[in-house]
């Protein structure tokens, strides 16, 4: 006789689950969700709208988050990845995880982008950041390498920008990238983990630039009133970093999926991502850029590797960095 | 290659100029009397408890370029610092290790019984005498193991490794493991190198292990009285030894708590709960590293020596790859937010094993061989035993030991970066994401939250140890 009232327990249960709002499940680097970051207006926004329960799961940044979702293959609860970027675009389609996100291509891009599965959300210009006061800032990674201002940059093995940079020498200057990486070695104070040790290095005075984005400076501006940071525009040009979002084919919330990335690259939430990401809109807002963003240095040239010659350069060039710096 | 040659490189330095520098700083310690002695002792522990990128941040607002140091360099009309190098990493494993090894030589210069130093000197031997007969032996039980600690530390160590090395001829093994984990997704080659590293570890742990010989003092009656301390010169040099130790070990952290001050206003609110389930995590694993601790301690104690081993290697494991695995196991069949506070649990306790294992071991092989036939005789077994004898007798190391498993466990960031969701955010998990969100005065704010909770978690522990050990 026991088993009927637990039977019974259990149907109220399950309807009691499914009456629940449908829950929507975001994969997401760390400092996309904190509370300092997008995460808490778009999740406000969106849940306004969609009847839904946004949900957040943070990894540390892209590349972790890739690799969680390689853990976890078909069983992933995601629904969508927000957090990846175009160094490793080729690598997530390899997956088979993705599906196409049907939306139009975004148009705030200084460089023209559209992909299948890969919904480009915001961008920057990798850069080295100093203060005001520096003497004679670099114009190029040669200049950089002759004079003897000290650096500090991430590790490609572990960080995304310190991959960027990597990719950057790579994309200006092809064969001679050994050489620059040679001729920069006495000025590299070190190389740090990840973004956020360098950083604090830097504002610590360890250095006098270190490798982030051109928009860095708009958080000292903009949260700080402090218009004491600058970025050095160099003359071969800055390596774009694009920040993608993507529909996941497993998914059991289809429909939510593809509002969300339609939300993600509207208005409401691309006038948000400048002063919580500190990056690029992918679509410039009605309301355009917040002020302060333009007194940021505007590289005069914009490179970008595809997916593809990311992923193929990708272990080379981290190869020959490697090389020129252990010697 | 050249990062396993490296790895080992940095791990042997740092372990020998730890253990070097620490046997004068525990003697010194040990003998001497002074004013805030007590205090100086616990305040040891505090470098050993600072989350890894604070420590370095403070080390380099000493030894950096823009640093007292180099402005004192300056002055002299010398370069300034660079802290960047071999040098650099072996000095911040120093300033990280040292202590713990000191503290252990301490419990170890504590154990002897004050009656054998009487009886050395009313012998009229001289203190290099003493040092052949009493102190060596003591020595030798405790520093092959207490080495064997700070080299597997140092061996995985990758954060320091990485920021103070330099650049990448500065590759520990533990980096490539990430490197083939998060960038290249090759869980089978980071389990070939975890495999790797572990294997390491275990054969210096069994060399370490063999050179380890038991002393053999006899009980004493356990009172506590003053070591005999020589006076002239060997005053001097300890009072030379402790003024520079003390000055290394607290030059940084005073700066990381000044640099916490300010950013003490802006705290965001979100730090208080995530205090409130970092404190709950520190005593949980607290609790169960000091179960385990005993239980093991107790079984090689009795002869079952090759648990030692097994006590030993969750040093050596990667953090990372012990994540990893974990999440593996419990995906997709639990959800790994709901899991990331007991995983992390669980995680923090086996790490914080090593050190209370090391700290237990020798006074309950101590303890076996002074009371273990007379409690036999007496039919004392189970909880009486473990109440009226080993309790008692092990206060000091079990309040140490818990209190450093606790602040461990406070400042670890390892698992729950891995696992974390929304409401799971713990306080080194916080500053971690102060620092990305470019908010480093409230990074440095919570950061000294951080310290000075994970000391005075350590502080209450070590203090009810110390009253236990003397009652």
């Amino acid at each position: 006789m026991k088993s009927i009232p637990l039977a019974a327990g259990f149907a109220c249960l399950a309807t009691l689950a499914a009456a629940e709002t449908p829950v929507l499940t975001i994969y997401t680097y760390d400092s996309f969700a904190s509370e300092w970051g997008p995460g808490p207006a778009i999740e406000k926004g969106f849940e306004e709208s969609c009847g839904c329960d946004l949900r957040f799961v943070t990894a540390g940044d892209g590349a972790a988050l890739l690799a969680r979702l390689q853990l976890e293959g078909t069983a992933t609860k995601a629904d969508v990845v927000v957090g990846l970027d175009t160094n490793l675009a080729a690598e997530a389609a390899a997956t088979g995880l993705f599906a196409p996100h049907g939306l139009p291509a975004v148009t705030g891009l200084p460089v023209p982008y559209d992909d299948r599965d890969f919904l480009p959300y915001d961008w920057g210009w990798f850069a080295f950041v100093h203060n005001k006061g520096l003497a004679n800032p670099p114009h190029n990674f040669e200049e950089l390498a002759a004079s003897d201002l000290k650096i500090v940059i991430q590790d490609p093995r572990s960080s995304t920008p310190g991959l960027g940079l990597v990719l950057w020498v790579k994309a200006a200057y092809g064969d001679r990238a050994p050489e620059i990486w040679e001729g920069l070695k006495d000025n590299i104070v070190t190389v740090t983990p990840g973004w956020s040790e360098a950083y604090g290095m830097f504002l610590e005075g360890e250095a006098d630039m270190v490798l982030s984005y051109t928009t860095s400076p708009a958080y000292h501006l903009i949260a700080e009133s402090d218009d004491g940071k600058t970025s050095a525009a160099f003359d071969e040009g800055h390596l774009l970093q694009i920040e993608v979002a993507a529909k996941v084919a497993s998914t059991d919330q289809p429909a939510l999926a593809d509002a969300f990335l339609a939300y993600l690259t509207g208005d409401a939430a691309q006038s948000v991502l400048p002063t919580t990401n500190w990056m690029y809109p992918a679509n410039l807002p009605s309301s355009g850029l917040p002020a302060g963003f333009e007194t940021l240095t505007q590289p005069g040239k914009s490179l970008l590797l595809s997916a593809d010659e990311a992923a193929a350069l990708r272990d080379s060039a981290v190869e020959e960095w490697r090389n020129a710096l252990a010697r | 290659m050249a990062a396993l040659r490296f790895t080992l490189l940095q791990a042997a330095l740092s372990a020998l100029v730890s253990c070097l520098l620490a046997i004068p700083l525990a003697r010194g310690l040990a003998r001497r009397r002074f004013a805030g002695r007590e205090l100086l002792i616990r305040l040891l522990a505090a470098p050993f408890l600072l989350p890894v990128v604070v420590a370095v941040l403070g080390l380099l607002a000493v030894f950096g370029r823009s640093g007292p140091v180099s402005a004192a360099l300056a002055g002299l009309g010398l370069p300034p610092l660079s802290i960047f190098g071999l040098h650099g990493v072996v000095l911040a494993h120093v300033f990280l290790n040292l202590p713990l090894v000191a503290r252990m030589i301490l419990q170890g210069w504590q154990a002897i019984p004050a009656e054998r130093f009487r009886l050395a000197v009313s012998l009229n031997m001289p203190p290099s005498a003493q040092f052949w007969h009493l102190e060596w032996p003591m020595l030798r039980a405790i520093l092959p193991g207490a080495a064997a600690t700070v080299f597997l530390l140092c061996l995985t160590s990758f954060a320091v490794a990485l920021t103070l090395g330099g650049g990448p001829a500065a590759s520990t093994i533990e980096l490539a493991i990430y490197q083939a984990l998060r960038f290249e997704f090759e869980p089978g080659r980071a389990a070939l190198l975890a495999a790797l590293q572990f294997a390491l570890c275990a054969g210096v742990t069994g060399i370490a292990l063999r050179f380890a010989t038991p002393p053999a003092f006899g009980s004493g009656l356990g009172r506590s009285l003053p070591v005999p301390a020589p006076k002239g010169w060997r005053l001097g040099l300890d009072g030379v030894v402790i003024t520079l130790a003390t000055a290394l070990l607290m030059a940084p952290l005073g700066v990381v708590v000044l640099r916490g001050l300010p950013g003490l206003m802006d705290l965001p609110a979100s730090v208080w709960p995530a205090l409130g389930r970092s404190l709950v995590l520190a005593l949980a694993s607290a609790g169960l590293a000091v179960g385990m601790a005993l239980v093991l301690a107790q079984a090689v104690a009795r002869g079952q020596s090759w648990l030692e081993m097994s006590a030993m290697l969750p040093l050596s494991a990667s953090g990372l790859v012990m994540g990893s695995g974990l999440f593996l196991a419990v995906f997709p069949a639990l959800s790994p937010e709901a899991m990331a506070l007991p995983v992390t649990l669980a995680v923090n306790a086996t790490m914080a094993l090593p050190y209370l294992f090391r700290l237990l071991l020798p006074e309950t092989k101590a303890l076996l061989a002074d009371y273990g036939r007379l409690s036999d005789s007496l039919g004392l077994a189970g909880m009486a035993r473990l109440r009226l004898v080993t309790l008692p007798r092990l206060a000091r190391p079990l309040g140490f030991g818990a209190g450093l498993a606790a602040a461990l466990s406070m400042g670890d960031l390892g698992v729950i970066a891995l696992f974390a969701g929304e409401r799971s955010e713990t306080l080194p998990l916080l500053v971690q994401r102060l620092m990305g969100a470019y908010r480093m005065e409230a990074a440095a704010g919570a950061a000294l939250v951080l310290v000075l909770c994970s000391f005075a978690l350590f502080w209450l522990f070590d203090r009810w140890g110390a009253r236990h050990a003397a009652a």
